[in-house]
């Protein structure tokens, strides 16, 4: 069967075409197009949804609504968004950041899905036809999801809460040997609060390393402070073997990073 | 035989209206519709940026793009840059300084720097590098194209100061 495409001005009817079966959701299409290039026979209609709320970018009392079809140059450029462009920055070269949106971005396998990667350290909800998942939940159950994702939302950090790192061969926008995202709030002490990290490449999708975020709580950031988490940030990770790196490698080389990102 | 559907944009600043296969990319559309076969299909994957074009002054990877999503939207490609004849300065540039030998990659790494010089006439280094980092050349090392990136940018300034 040739392929087609469906454009619907909904997405209650972008669902309904969805759900009639051989068919995938297109977001920007850098993953479902490229699927269907290299022969991909699982599915004969491309479904789309073209309401404008899916592009829409709000920021309001310090929560951030991004719509599904935002793309990763939106996000990089969007003055309200700055604190955490360096993640929508990290996804591919400048015409896939054009193209690839945060929906899709939540579906892409390992080693893509970078920015998914920061979601999960910003603790975000993940919004589809009037339900509302907490992103691991999402992430826990996006192989069997057959809905469409409408937007995601979050809370901004503070400007210094948010780190991010993407590690990659080819500089500037090789594929990620791994990415951490970490959000961490220091005390007036100095002395961390409270600590969410994520790690991108370390299973087949974005994960926490809980871990890690126990041993900081109450340390500071320093080479002592850290020194416990650093020791744990592999704790629970299976990471994957590509082209781009192997399973021992990226285990071998996350403290390394991990450690230079807190200490930034 | 697949479903055709009419899908009209401007191409170059000129009405384009054509029958693609619905589920066609651009890059397909381009080529065997519209007889501008200056996108090129290099890997089909995203990866190697042959076949950069803009949309609506976004730059794109045609092979990855559908043409039925560009109706009513505005394309541009490395064949409208020369104007009346007079190549555009960033073509020049290339042509001067050597940033082609195969040329397979070159309408796409002209269209990667024409997207960068619209939003950004005075670009550094490393926004170069930046901007062309989603397109692969096998032949040049990149620094001729860096190079020539570089002084097109000059070239332009000088022009406007
Ligand atoms: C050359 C190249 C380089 C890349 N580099 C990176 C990189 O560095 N980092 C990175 O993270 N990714 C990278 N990617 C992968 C990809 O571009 C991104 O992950 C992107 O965010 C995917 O979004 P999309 O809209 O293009 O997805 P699509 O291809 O449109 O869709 C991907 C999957 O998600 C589903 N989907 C999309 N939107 C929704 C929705 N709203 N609801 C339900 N399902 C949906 C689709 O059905 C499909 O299964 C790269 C891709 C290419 C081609
Ligand atoms: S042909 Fe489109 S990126 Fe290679
Ligand atoms: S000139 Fe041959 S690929 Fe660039």
């Amino acid at each position: 069967m040739p392929l087609s495409l469906q454009s619907f001005p909904t997405v209650g009817e972008a669902q309904s075409a969805l759900s009639a079966g051989a068919a995938r959701y297109m977001g920007g299409g850098t993953l479902v197009v490229r699927a269907a290039n290299e022969g991909d026979l699982s599915f004969e209609t491309f479904v789309r949804a073209t309401d404008r709320s899916l592009r829409e970018i709000s920021v309001a009392d310090g929560t951030a609504t991004l719509g599904a079809s935002v793309t990763m140059a939106e996000i990089a450029r969007h003055p309200e968004l700055s604190t955490i462009a360096s993640a929508a920055r990290a996804v591919g070269g400048p015409a896939v950041r054009n193209m690839a949106t945060v929906g899709g971005n939540l579906f892409a396998p390992a080693p893509y899905g970078d920015f998914s990667v920061a979601l999960l350290a910003l603790d975000a909800t993940v919004h589809t036809g009037g339900r509302e998942l907490l992103i691991e939940e999402f992430l826990a159950g996006r192989d069997a999801f057959d809905g469409i994702v409408t937007s995601v939302r979050f809370q901004l950090p503070a400007a210094d809460a948010f780190r991010f790192a993407k590690v990659s061969r080819v500089k500037p926008k090789g594929i990620s040997v791994l990415s951490i995202a970490a959000v961490i709030e220091e005390a007036a002490d100095g002395t961390v609060g409270a600590a969410r990290i994520a790690l991108g490449c370390m299973g087949d999708r974005p994960m926490r390393a809980t871990a890690a975020e126990k041993a900081l709580v109450g340390k500071t950031l320093t080479e002592d402070g850290i020194a416990d988490a650093v020791a744990a940030i592999g704790e629970g990770t299976a990471p994957l073997t590509d082209a781009v790196a192997s399973a021992w490698y990226r285990g071998e080389v996350l403290p390394v990073h991990f450690r230079r990102l807190m200490l930034a | 035989m697949a479903k055709k559907v009419p899908v009209q944009f401007t191409l170059n600043g000129e009405e384009r209206a054509e029958f693609v296969e619905s589920g066609a990319t651009l890059l397909k559309a381009l080529r065997e519709r519209h007889g501008d076969t200056s996108p090129k299909g290099g890997c089909h994957q995203g990866t190697c940026g042959a076949c950069s074009v803009m949309v609506d002054g976004d730059l794109v990877l045609s092979c990855l793009t559908l043409a039925e999503t560009c109706e009513g939207r505005d394309v541009s490609t490395a064949a409208g840059l020369s104007q009346d004849g007079v190549m555009h300065p960033l073509q020049r540039a290339f042509l001067d300084g050597f940033a082609a030998q195969c040329g397979f990659c070159t309408p796409g790494m002209l269209m990667a720097a024409k997207a960068l010089l619209d939003e950004n006439p005075n670009p550094s280094r490393e926004d170069v590098v930046e901007a062309i980092s989603g397109n692969i050349c096998r032949c040049t090392g990149y620094e001729p194209i860096i190079q020539a990136v570089l002084s097109a940018a000059r070239a332009n300034s000088h022009v406007a100061a």
